[in-house]
């Protein structure tokens, strides 16, 4: 079990331009596939954790 | 002058061997190395020996003697440190982390035992130069009975009911039968949490071990002992495999989610019931009078 507070989110992945902003890097991508793929990549690249929040837009969350 | 020498041998004999089943029975798995065992044998026969003399000493009127007690004492408060300080650099590098306060239980282990080792020692050589060897061997046996007496504290199956969970997923949410656990984004990583994975739900069955496995210390050591029980799935970036353990708020069971290696239920149950309650996370409010009349 993690018992440290969630850190940062590394990323948001998304193909909802209007649903995001702010200061975590942004990756806009066409389709779900996509999106997995690239959360997928992410995830691993920055050992972070991905998270669907149900609205199209998966964030990748550093522990 | 008394001939003290077989007492003390006796002594030294009975406090090394004590040492040595005290190392035996460890289910730490700690040290899990032929130089941790030389170390510790080490620091037993030193201990068995202070022990051993001190009675002895005491009959020839050599008082002084006691002070080198005192200095043992600050020798095994070093081999606490010595202990803590390896297994902490251990853990920073564990895939799934003792924590500390499961390091800081062995840690008070390892002095503990020392002090055993010289209760063993004390009284076999005491009462076999006092009294006679019959009498020493007697003391030996009570003072290996006391010993692992003291060795054997609770396990979490001692206070709570453990059994299996069903896994499910809501939409990329987890689920241990109706505690939340996590969320988990990729569908492929959830097919591959509910193919190895398994859920285990823990209940307390009374107040104090409510309040112990809320201990996230002790959640801690829960889900090390049973990754190290079973194997961990867990790699380097493979967050969606750290077993966790979450809690039903309104009840205090435990909800657990491990993927193992070795996907054996059974022994992932007794793998948990075999987990040391903390020292450090035991719950003592029914110990409390306030405590007890809340729980009311």
């Amino acid at each position: 079990m993690d018992v440290r507070s969630v850190q940062s989110i590394a990323a948001i992945i998304t193909n909802q331009r209007d649903a995001v902003s702010g200061g975590a890097p942004i990756f806009f991508v066409q389709d779900d596939e996509e999106r997995q793929r690239v959360a997928f990549l992410i995830g691993r690249l920055l050992d972070g954790m991905v998270h669907d929040l149900g609205n199209g837009i998966f964030i990748v969350v550093k522990y | 002058m008394m001939d003290h020498g077989p007492a003390i041998a006796a002594g030294v004999v009975a406090g090394t061997i004590a040492r040595w089943l005290m190392l035996c029975i460890d289910y730490r798995n700690y040290p899990g190395f032929p130089h941790g065992y030389v170390t510790h044998m080490s620091l037993g026969f030193i201990a068995a020996f202070l022990g051993a003399v001190a009675v002895p000493a005491l009959v020839e009127g050599e008082f002084t003697a006691v002070t080198f007690l005192a200095l043992a004492a600050q020798q095994f408060r070093e081999v606490r440190a010595q202990v803590r300080e390896s297994l902490e650099l251990i853990d920073a590098h564990e895939l799934i982390k003792r924590g500390p306060n499961y390091v800081d239980g062995i840690a008070r282990a390892f002095e503990a035992r020392n002090y055993l080792v010289m209760m063993v020692s004390l009284l076999t050589s005491s009462l076999w130069d006092l009294i006679g060897p019959p009498a020493g061997l007697a003391g030996t046996a009570l003072g290996f009975l006391v010993a692992r007496g003291f060795m054997r504290g609770k396990r979490v199956g001692d206070i709570a009911n453990i059994r299996e969970g069903r896994l499910r997923f809501d939409g990329p949410n987890l689920y241990v039968d109706h505690i939340y656990i996590m969320n988990v984004g990729l569908p492929e990583m959830r097919e591959a949490v509910l193919k190895y994975g398994l859920g285990v739900l823990i209940e307390p069955i009374h107040e104090d071990a409510r309040d112990t496995l809320n201990n996230p210390g002790q959640r801690q050591a829960i889900v090390h002992d049973a990754a190290r029980y079973l194997g961990a799935r867990k790699d380097i970036a493979t967050p969606e495999f750290t077993p966790l353990i979450r809690k039903d708020v309104e009840t205090g069971t435990l909800g657990m989610v491990i993927t193992p290696m070795e996907r054996d239920v059974n022994q992932l149950l007794a793998a948990i019931k075999r987990v040391p309650v903390l020292e450090t996370a035991k719950g003592t409010s029914m110990h409390t009078r306030i405590g007890r009349r809340a729980a009311d």
